[in-house]
């Protein structure tokens, strides 16, 4: 990491262009943006799209890649749904939103999980029909209601699929959520980025871009680490 | 309570046309303890998985109990079975019902004496200690019937006694019928009130023998020994599985 920022800043002091900022310039308007409180503000916005999206693809994808995975008949009929909504184009599902729905802040989020769900209802439903029959016998020889199998003898089983859905997720959604709020959102990460695309600021775009990876660094790290490390500590 | 009348036409497996089960009839009367005797692959375990409802694809009939309550089951499989992310604790109190007090697993642990393995996870057991699990699991929820899968196979021979004994004991204490699926005909006369012995493809009855041995003599290894020889001289069609 430390050799990376010498070389950059070996780099960008002897190219000495605007386009290739040095790290401490960029530090300077990272920091001057945190303290005019744009950087937290749009960043802000931002992270919220991404919460609520994320929440809501996933929480939806786990519930029917559960149901496709548990039921061939359903599955069969809506495979060819779940390819064709794998391969629209993230671009075309956007504009298709804004056009039909308005530039308004619920088509954008739309958008996104229209994106997103697809992947997680996928890798759920393969994750569901790997799952251990002679624990699901065992589950209804002792007459487990629904709920308790689902808790005790499924859902761990799915863990490090969700885990995966979760990792690729974020990543796939933020970058899917730049695009939304390039094309018709006056506030957020995406907004921003095109303006100072606009302006040729490279030191903005490369502070914002620290800032948001910082982030998801700190989410993996205070998240997703630990609930990895409490879910697998039955392993050996 | 809880008698057992079994009338299976016809059991095959989807895309075999060769039947595993063909008019298997066997009866039960409750609190009766009976082993199933036969060759591996003969289909003792499919019986068991229609018995414990697993598998409902084969014709014919099977009363379990009267027709207006449902028998409580307790199956220990062939192999453990148990929740690997969940403790020894876990896997047992998750089979008990919200009336049930826990202090049953207490006693079962104590008697199986794993009571200092009971906040472990099951991967660092051994295969014997998963086994007595499974089988306290079983016991736990108090059953009518209890289906048995070869449950003390690769368990030390010093072990088996002692499971064996707290088995019959526990039987004893509250009957229960009790089918249990062994080729080891030792054993099996060691704990049945009654063998039945099973031919393979198509699997059906080829005889029912009780053992007359009392209760408190089947510790006796002469007894045995002597019933086993005396076995194979009467019943000559049952040879091949002796």
């Amino acid at each position: 990491m430390l050799a990376f920022l010498a070389l950059w800043q070996g780099v960008a002091s002897y190219v000495d262009n605007t386009t290739l900022p040095t790290p401490d310039t960029v530090m300077r308007v990272f920091w001057q943006a945190c303290i005019s409180g744009q950087l937290p503000y749009h960043l802000g916005a931002t992270l919220l799209r991404l919460i609520v999206s994320f929440a809501v693809s996933m929480s939806l994808g786990c519930a029917i890649g559960i149901i496709l995975g548990r039921n061939k008949k359903l599955d069969a009929f809506f495979d060819n749904w779940l390819i064709l909504f794998l391969n629209v184009p993230a671009l075309v599902t956007i504009i298709l939103c804004y056009v039909w729905f308005g530039l308004v802040e619920s088509a954008a989020i739309f958008a996104v999980v229209i994106n997103k769900l697809p992947n997680v209802i996928v890798t759920i439903r393969e994750g569901t029909r790997a799952l251990d029959q002679d624990l699901l016998e065992m589950a209804r020889c002792y007459h487990f209601s629904k709920r308790k199998t689902l808790v005790h003898v499924i859902w761990p089983q799915l863990h490090p699929f969700v885990m995966g859905a979760t990792r690729s997720g974020l990543a796939l959604i933020w970058k899917i959520i730049l695009v939304v709020e390039l094309l018709g959102r006056s506030n957020g990460m995406g907004y921003q980025l095109h303006l100072f695309f606009q302006l040729f600021d490279v030191a903005s775009i490369l502070a914002y871009t620290i800032a948001f990876v910082g982030v998801i660094q700190l989410l993996e790290l205070i998240v997703l680490k630990p609930l990895d490390k409490k879910s697998l500590r039955w392993r050996r | 309570m809880t008698d057992i009348q079994i009338s299976i036409t016809n059991k095959s497996y989807w895309g075999h046309s060769a039947p595993v089960i063909g008019n298997l009839k066997l009866s039960l009367k409750s609190g009766e303890f009976v082993c199933l005797l036969g060759q591996s692959g003969c289909g003792k375990t499919t019986l068991l998985n229609c018995l414990a409802g697993l598998d409902t694809a084969y014709t014919g009939d099977i009363m379990l109990g009267s027709q207006h309550t449902k028998p409580k089951i307790g199956y220990i499989f062939q192999n453990p079975r148990l929740l690997p992310w969940r403790t020894v604790r876990e896997n047992i109190e998750l089979v008990l019902d919200q009336r049930q007090s826990p202090d049953i697993i207490d006693i079962l642990l104590d008697a199986m004496q794993l009571t200092e393995v009971q906040h472990f996870y099951p991967e660092r057991l051994s295969l014997g200690m998963s086994r007595r699990i499974a089988i306290i699991r079983a016991f736990a929820v108090n059953p009518d019937i209890l289906l048995m899968d070869e449950p003390f196979v690769s368990l030390d021979a010093p072990t088996a006694r002692q499971v064996r004994e707290l088995l019959l004991k526990l039987w004893q204490e509250r009957p229960h019928t009790v089918l249990f699926v062994t080729h080891d005909l030792r054993e099996a006369i060691s704990l049945a009130d009654r063998l039945v012995f099973l031919s393979a493809s198509p699997m059906r009855v080829v005889s029912e023998i009780d053992v007359p041995i009392a209760r408190n003599g089947r510790h006796n290894e002469m007894l045995i020994e002597g019933f086993r020889s005396q076995l194979k001289d009467n019943y000559p069609d049952i040879k091949t599985l002796l």
